[in-house]
């Protein structure tokens, strides 16, 4: 650090105070800027450097944690740091996909906030080539009595569904659950998945010094400005002012984007590429010239505006959606001007690539941005912040919640399949477009979605999942059963798991309470992955997710993908006809703790999530997929949330092909969350009991496939049509008339 | 039978309806961009669904007036089959090759699920290898789907037996449960549901396919 920022470290003036604080830059963070400068930033230099070294753009207090996880593997092409990660999927082909959070501007605007999250996700995808065939979601909202939730629900599905329907991709699965640790500050996580050939693969990094830096895509206008900071901050009562720092969205230019992206990406014109997402210009003109070692000359002047009197501090942070940054091959301008005019897309050469390592811009031909580069990648800040491990939650007893008085098994199994966290999600997914592209071979509801490749016989498998209650009570458990649901998941539809993207979503982490939650969470995921050769290919981190001090439950969402070699032998959830043997692969110790029986009958959220057993969960994964691929089984359900009667109460409403139970048990039989188990049919036991014996894995035999009810030995019966009335009534009545 | 699919800002199922009509016909269609000012000589001209031109202003009012459209309604005067699906009916709507308009769904919410139409007119070219009252299940998806016309034109097209699919079930609001319409001549077909995404098993049912087949049949 120079001598001279030293002397102005105590001779801030007030203005240059107040610039720190709204843009959320610490007094050593500023010092940092003084040295690389040498001299005071103009206030487009210093909106640059504070986007740069926001915990959005810099990860600065997860970076080292995020380091630990595993991302390599012979099935990875390309890890974390590119727009998305990429996997071998054979055939000269890749799978590229990513999980994003937009939780911030979905709870200001719920319908943009969320459209716009998509539209992100999806622009990470295609400008690394690929064609996005798949978008999933994950969605948090709070208590459904809080007067906001209904609002966010109906506003948050709309947008995903507004963008995604209109861009032609499948939403073809997720999650959401309901909590009230999410009243002020709900979770809008989006996952877009892409295909393309593994020799047409697009990078960021630029290259060849000359080379001419183009801009396409929509005009800028003064949306979004600072949106990177805003997610870099709590919310408290007067978020809603925040309201302009959203980004609004056009779906049909951004299709218009991808057409016209992958139409210029099918000849040699692009050497690098990368979407203006958070930050806008200025993370993609830094990374960019960044991972080439190079400096950039922009015009600003040239750049297609909304409003002609935007300053360079506005152009260089508008998050205005649906832009691209490419660098051509020189003399291919004209080629890619007659592409992006077919598409009646906005395009401009901007600047060129320099070898002076810099950043300068001009407006209106003044200097208004001259700094270094890398510094602004390579010093941004790294904190390793104290934290606190959770506190271990005592381990439930399995006869610690006997069934209350004058209910039964089946009583309690009607209650729980109408609650908000294990109703079905029809009125969601019904308002997304799950079928386009003509390939969804499984789309939502089932474990895993299932999508077929173009003009091929296999199909790539996809899932999100996490367990937020867990992840509060063992950030460590919570962690690695976020990422075994997803092995599980995958599968079970038939598909080998190959890798996945992590969306950390989180409080504030100067909290070391908080920044404890996400250690632990890393180190489950991290054991998770190694143990399952399951790495993190890309990943996103939501920090600050909290409203006047009170933190959400973490939530490391994660999505898996995994291959399914030939899509003809993907199998579903529903039972499919009578006189089936129906068994439970697994050991169930009737686990409570943090279950959602003990939740929703005796309002109890307390104790230590389920134990994982990795090496359990391999073992049962590679068995289960051994048998599906072996065409013996006729369905497949992973038991997750609820346990093993709701996890059969969903095979049977399914088809409505009911079911005769003999196996009995005590309530934690039934409701226990024991992880590491499948309930599947098969025609041929014989077989199942033989394979089991030999593979040392531990079967039950539950009972046969029958009828049109669900009859429990010694219980009772309910019909499967009373079952399926209660499933899917709740979220409809709740959202009547939204 | 020899096929185009026009291509507008914002089209995406004309590769479902391309896959189609490649599995039925065993050739591939032209794909035409709306810009261009020729069609090629073709059996049956499909405007696939999507969200052509954003549905701003309103569903297909925009495409409606691509340039392409003037030799489209040309065609379709000597007889070329026409084939509009979901965006495509409402800009075969907005166009006026057939009466009607398509609004927002009753729910005022986009709606993707399966859902049963009967068949309600054989005589068509599109319908020709169908029974009466077959009922077919093909899938939804869209936000305006909500056919209406006023009374006179209604008559008029249940008189002249131009209803050609009818909901079992009522999805979306539309007058008489109206899934889709012909033209007077039978030779334009416009329609919400997609057959298209039904034509083979992974799609969970293959009743579309039967209209794809009567198409062939009726141009050999």
């Amino acid at each position: 650090m120079s001598s001279s920022s030293a002397s102005l470290k105590n001779d801030l003036s007030p203005v240059t105070l107040k610039l720190l604080a709204e843009h959320g830059m610490t007094r050593g963070e500023y010092d940092t800027l003084l040295g690389i400068l040498g001299r005071e930033p103009s206030l487009a230099e210093f909106g640059v450097a504070a986007a740069m070294w926001s915990e959005h753009c810099s990860y600065k207090s997860t970076r080292i944690h995020l380091k630990t996880l595993p991302t390599t593997g012979p099935q990875v092409i390309c890890g974390p740091g590119e727009n998305a990660g990429v996997i071998d999927i054979g055939d000269g082909q890749a799978a590229v996909f990513k999980m994003e959070s937009h939780n911030h501007p979905s709870y200001i605007e719920p319908y943009q906030g969320a459209a716009t999250g998509v539209g992100g996700i999806m622009r990470d995808v295609f400008t690394m080539g690929a064609r996005p065939v798949a978008n999933l979601n994950a969605l948090r909202f709070g208590d459904p009595s809080h007067p906001k939730t209904k609002s966010l629900v109906a506003g948050v599905v709309a947008g995903i569904g507004g963008y995604g329907n209109c861009m032609g991709v499948p939403t073809v699965g997720g999650e959401t659950n309901f909590h009230a640790s999410y009243n002020g500050n709900c979770l809008v996580n989006a996952m877009t998945v892409g295909v393309v050939d593994a020799n047409r693969i697009f990078y960021s990094a630029a290259a060849g010094l000359g080379n001419p830096v183009v801009y396409v895509g929509s005009k800028t206008g003064r949306d979004g400005i600072k949106g990177a900071t805003m997610a870099s901050g709590e919310f408290n009562a007067d978020s809603d002012s925040k309201r302009p720092t959203v980004q609004v969205g056009d779906p049909f230019v951004e299709k218009l984007l991808l057409e016209a992206c992958l139409e210029l990406m099918a000849t040699d014109a692009i050497i690098a590429i990368q979407d203006m997402g958070a930050a806008g210009l200025t993370s993609s003109a830094v990374e960019m010239a960044s991972k080439g070692g190079l400096g950039i000359v922009l015009d600003l002047d040239k750049i297609p505006l909304r409003e002609a009197s935007m300053s360079a501090y506005e152009i260089m942070l508008s998050e205005s959606q649906e832009r691209m940054l490419m660098i051509l091959k020189p003399g291919c301008e004209s080629q890619a001007e007659a592409v992006f005019k077919k598409w009646e897309l906005d395009c401009a050469v901007i600047g060129t690539l320099t070898d002076t390592g810099r950043i300068v811009c001009t407006r209106n031909g003044k200097t208004e941005i001259d700094m270094p580069v890398d510094p602004l990648v390579d010093k941004a800040p790294v904190y390793d912040r104290p934290w606190e491990a959770t506190p271990a939650q005592p381990e439930i007893s399995a006869s610690a919640y006997p069934l209350p008085q004058g209910e039964t098994i089946l009583t309690v199994l009607q209650k729980l399949i109408a609650t908000p966290d294990l109703c079905s999600r029809r009125w969601i997914w019904e308002q997304y477009d799950s079928l386009v592209r003509a390939n969804t071979a499984q789309g939502p509801g089932g474990d895993a979605a299932v999508v077929r490749l173009d003009d091929s016989a296999k199909a790539l498998a996809m899932t999100v999942d996490c367990t937020p209650r867990y992840c509060a009570a063992d950030p460590v458990r919570g962690g690695m059963q976020a990422v075994v649901e997803t092995w599980r998941n995958i599968c079970a539809v038939g598909a080998k798991p190959l890798a996945i993207t992590d969306n950390m979503n989180f409080g504030n982490p100067e909290k070391p309470r908080i920044m404890g939650q996400f250690v632990g969470a890393i180190q489950g995921i991290r054991a998770a992955c190694l143990a399952l050769d399951y790495p993190v290919v890309s990943g996103n981190c939501s920090l600050y997710n909290e409203t006047s001090g009170t933190p959400i439950l973490p939530a490391p969402a994660i999505g898996g993908v995994g291959l399914m070699p030939d899509v003809s032998k993907t199998i579903g959830l529903a039972f499919q006809s009578e006189g089936e043997t129906i068994y439970l692969l697994g050991e169930t110790k009737g686990h409570l703790g943090q279950s959602l029986y003990a939740r929703e009958l005796f309002g109890k959220e307390e104790g230590a999530p389920p134990d994982v057993d990795l090496k359990a969960e391999r073992a049962h994964g590679d068995w289960i997929r051994a048998l599906i691929d072996a065409r013996l089984l006729t369905a497949c359900h992973d038991v997750a949330d609820g346990g093993l009667l709701i996890a059969l109460a969903e095979m049977v409403i399914a088809r409505g092909v009911g079911a005769g139970i003999e196996k009995t048990g005590p309530a934690s039989f039934w409701f226990g969350e024991d992880q590491a188990r499948y309930v599947f049919t098969t025609r041929n036991p014989a077989e199942i009991d033989q394979r089991a014996a030999a593979a040392g894995v531990f079967v039950t035999k539950l009972g046969v496939t029958s009828g049109t009810a669900l009859t429990l030995s010694g219980v009772g019966s309910v019909p499967v049509e009373t079952l399926r009335t209660a499933h899917e009534s709740w979220l409809p009545a709740f959202m009547g008339g939204a | 039978m020899h096929t185009a699919i026009v291509v507008f800002p914002g089209s995406n199922r004309e590769r479902d309806a391309a896959l189609a009509l490649e599995r039925v016909t065993g050739r591939k269609p032209h794909i035409v961009w709306h810009a261009e000012s020729t069609l090629p000589k073709v059996d049956l001209i499909l405007l696939p669904g999507g969200f052509s031109y954003g549905d701003y202003l309103r569903t297909g009012a925009m495409a409606a007036h691509a340039p392409l459209m003037r030799e489209i309604k040309a065609r379709a005067a000597q007889g070329v089959r026409v084939w509009g699906i979901c965006n495509g009916f409402q800009i075969l709507c907005e166009s006026g090759l057939l009466p009607g308009v398509l609004m927002r769904n009753k729910s005022l919410k986009f709606i993707c699920k399966p859902v049963t139409l009967t068949v309600e007119n054989t005589a068509t070219p599109f319908t020709t290898l169908c029974h009466t009252q077959q009922e077919l299940r093909l899938i939804i998806a869209h936000g305006d789907g909500n056919y209406f016309a006023d009374r006179a034109t209604l008559d008029r097209l249940e008189g002249n037996g131009q209803v050609a699919f009818r909901y079992r079930e009522n999805p979306n609001g539309s007058v008489n449960d109206i899934a889709g319409i012909v033209n007077e001549s039978g030779n334009v077909l416009g329609m919400m549901p997609h057959p298209e995404d039904a034509v083979e098993e992974l799609q969970g049912s293959t009743d579309g396919r039967i209209l794809f087949e009567s198409l062939l049949k009726a141009v050999a």
